[in-house]
């Protein structure tokens, strides 16, 4: 697709009338351990329309995965979904029965794992794999379930479809397998892609061709994804929206153009300032002093108030989510570019 | 008095082989008349020449696979070199007399990827820092408590925390201690192999400060092995990059990122997300990079370059000089 016919794209999707495929209300989730309990998603509220590309960005242990999961009804025990609503296309799926989410699984919604044998099975050829993922939701014939697998492959640009159909996972790359993973979550192009970290350990050749194929994907299909990710430099060329976390919750959040032209909370903006590339070369580049809390013993307030040089008495409080600008907002009692300061 | 312009460490001609195929000439015999087949033989690292200048910072750059790692264990005195010759302050390494190699190896440390695996779990941090100084009579017991704190406080870590375990520290401090217990010996080069590969962007940018503090105090050298190209521009003052085991290209931070000679260069320079552009529409070179057991003749990088021509297929390109101090292994430059 041309740039133009993109920036059209992604400004007809921008017209508020547009339903979003999935819509996060107030989500919780935690894990209810020995030592005590973990929340590890708190309040998370997110929206993702169709065609739309929304980077999910933070650090280890931010909660990035464990939101990606309780959207899939995923989550195992000790963890639990404590609290809100999972809406796709309108339908609550915390609402929903196990056999009611497993049909959406797969088919309606897909997950994309940072290791692609998540999703492959090690002792089965690449072809019985995708045709047992065809049919497992629609009634076709092998035949046809086989040469569809052939041409989602193709679709994700892999070179000799069928000689890949007739290879066992290991006979694969990395990358290789990583796209075959992604060819499957697309079989049925469902509605609404979760993608975990799928290109973290791929070399940067790689992680392009990849993030080629997913962009064209998306636009042609109207795909709703979701690429979680802690890369902002991913984020900046692939995605729409930007949501970023920190200690379970979502900080900031809006267009790509706001947040990361114009962050206005200091966790988002300090995050930017220690990219190398933001950086005069050779110079100490600017940092965060400290480091994220431990979950377990959450100090009251905002979580980020250690290591904020903007941080006040107000901020032993809980900071609300607050619309800033139209379209973004922020989770901070002082908002506002860092230059203000 | 050493020269000025006697390299730290030098490297000539040198390659790595894993797997050789033929150790002894009954094997060749039986190889020959078809009774054993060779076993595979992979050229991780192909007859590179490097030459690191005492205080300067090298980059080594180049995707998964094509033999970083490799060359920078050869660098450290870690993997004996298959062929060619390595140099330490212009001596052989292998015309060393045993007591001579040991002060080299502690010359150069080397540092990983993942702090965890190279910190041995069952010993309280002090003991992992400062065993290997009281080792070598770098100090003595009676010194050993201050000597530890001092090289903790340098990597930025509270001698306090010294009776802990390396379980209970996060991945950062975990990289903080595997750089203490480097300092500790005194190198003067450190080879860093995607030491902050696994560690979140804010804790990144607190261990490269440490790194380029750590060269203005102490005056080190690194190698400095890496994926992300935006680290290598920021830290490096030369870089060097690597595909399927040869050295492709080699020029100044400047040079390189400004005017790329080499294809492949070009292509991985062109595919790096950039947190300044927008919107990207990802032009990926296609094709993946191919196995070193088997790599394509001539100039390995031809099943992927958009100008190769037959030439390419069959000559492998010499590295050579394209502008001053910036080398580059491609055909293209004899047309011009
Ligand atoms: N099964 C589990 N039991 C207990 N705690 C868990 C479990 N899974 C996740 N957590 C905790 O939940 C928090 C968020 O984890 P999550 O995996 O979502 O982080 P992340 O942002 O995806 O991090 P990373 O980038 O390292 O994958 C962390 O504190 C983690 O330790
Ligand atoms: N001990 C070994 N035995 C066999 N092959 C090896 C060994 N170590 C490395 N290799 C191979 O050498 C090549 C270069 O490896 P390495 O230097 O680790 O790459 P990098 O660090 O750039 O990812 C790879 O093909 C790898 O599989
Ligand atoms: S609420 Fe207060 S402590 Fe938290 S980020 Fe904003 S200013 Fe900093
Ligand atoms: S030598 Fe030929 S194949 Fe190799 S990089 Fe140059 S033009 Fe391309
Ligand atoms: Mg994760
Ligand atoms: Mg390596």
């Amino acid at each position: 697709m041309s740039l133009p016919e993109r920036n059209a794209a992604a400004m007809s999707t921008q017209a508020p009338t547009q339903t979003p495929t999935l819509e996060v209300r107030n989500l919780c989730t935690s894990f209810y351990t020995r030592a005590g309990v973990l929340p590890a998603v708190r309040d998370v509220s997110l929206r993702v329309a169709p065609g739309r590309i929304l980077g999910l960005v933070g650090e280890s242990g931010s909660g990035k995965s464990v939101t990606g999961f309780s959207i899939l009804g995923l989550v195992d025990a000790p963890g639990r979904i404590s609290g809100g609503q999972v809406l796709f296309k309108g339908r609550d799926l915390t609402q929903l029965s196990a056999a009611g989410l497993r049909e959406l699984q797969g088919n309606r919604i897909a997950m994309i794992f940072q290791d692609p044998m998540m999703t492959l099975n090690p002792v089965l050829r690449v072809d019985t794999q995708m045709i047992e993922a065809v049919r497992a939701h629609r009634t076709v014939s092998k035949r046809e379930a086989r040469a569809h697998a052939g041409r989602t492959l193709a679709l994700m640009g892999i070179p000799s479809p069928e000689e890949r159909l007739r290879a066992y996972p290991h006979q694969l790359s990395g990358g290789m397998r990583q796209r075959v993973a992604i060819a499957i979550a697309l079989l049925h192009a469902p509605d609404l892609i979760i993608a975990d970290e799928p290109t973290t350990a791929l070399d940067v050749t790689i992680q392009a061709q990849i993030l080629s194929e997913v962009q064209k994907l998306v636009r042609e299909q109207g795909t709703s994804l979701i690429w979680i990710t802690h890369d902002l430099s991913v984020v900046a060329g692939l995605a729409d929206d930007v949501a970023v976390m920190y200690a379970g919750r979502i900080v900031e959040q809006g267009s790509v153009a706001d947040v990361l032209d114009r962050p206005q909370h200091p966790y988002t903006q300090g995050l930017i300032d220690s990219l190398p590339s933001r950086n005069k070369r050779g110079q100490r580049l600017r940092q965060i002093p400290g480091m994220a809390p431990d979950l377990l013993s959450m100090p009251t307030g905002c979580a980020f108030a250690a290591r904020c040089s903007r941080a006040t008495s107000v901020c032993a409080q809980e900071p609300p989510e607050r619309e800033i600008a139209p379209g973004q907002t922020v989770r901070c009692f002082h908002p506002g570019a860092a230059d203000a300061q | 008095m050493r020269s000025e312009s006697t390299p730290l460490i030098e490297l000539r001609q040198v390659s790595k082989t894993f797997g050789k195929a033929a150790d002894s000439s009954v094997q060749r015999l039986l190889q020959r008349l078809h009774v054993t087949r060779p076993r595979p033989v992979t050229h991780a690292v192909d007859k590179v020449d490097l030459r690191i200048q005492r205080g300067e910072v090298v980059g080594l750059v180049g995707e998964s696979g094509c033999g970083k790692s490799t060359l920078g264990r050869m660098v450290a005195g870690l993997l004996p070199v298959s062929s060619g010759t390595a140099l330490v302050d212009g001596q052989p390494r292998d015309s060393l007399t045993p007591e001579e190699r040991h002060a080299m190896r502690l010359k150069v440390q080397m540092i990983f990827q993942d702090p965890s695996s190279s910190l041995n779990p069952r010993l309280r941090v002090d003991r992992i820092v400062g065993e290997g100084a009281l080792l070598h009579g770098l100090t003595d017991k009676h010194g050993f408590d201050d000597y530890v704190s001092a090289q903790l406080q340098r990597a930025g870590l509270s001698p306090q925390l010294r009776q802990r375990y390396p379980h209970q520290f996060s991945g950062g401090q975990r990289q903080r201690i595997g750089i203490a217990r480097a300092l500790a010996v005194q190198p003067e080069l450190l080879v860093c192999d995607e030491s902050v590969a696994a560690l979140d962007v804010s804790i990144q940018a607190q261990i490269l400060n440490l790194f380029m503090d750590l060269r203005d105090e102490l005056g080190l050298t690194y190698l400095f092995i890496s994926h992300d190209l935006g680290v290598v521009e920021h830290l490096c003052d030369r870089v060097v990059v690597m595909y399927l085991g040869r050295v492709v290209e080699s020029a100044s931070v400047d040079d390189l990122f400004a005017r790329a000679n080499h294809p492949y260069t070009q292509a991985l320079l062109a595919q790096i997300p950039r947190f300044d552009v927008r919107s990207t529409r990802y032009d990926a070179i296609q094709g993946e990079i191919p196995s070193p057991l088997n790599p394509p003749a001539g100039c390995h990088f031809h099943p992927r370059c958009p100008h190769a021509t037959a030439r390419c297929r069959e000559e492998v390109p010499a590295l050579r000089e394209v502008s001053p101090n910036h080398l580059s292994a491609c055909h293209l430059n004899d047309l011009s």
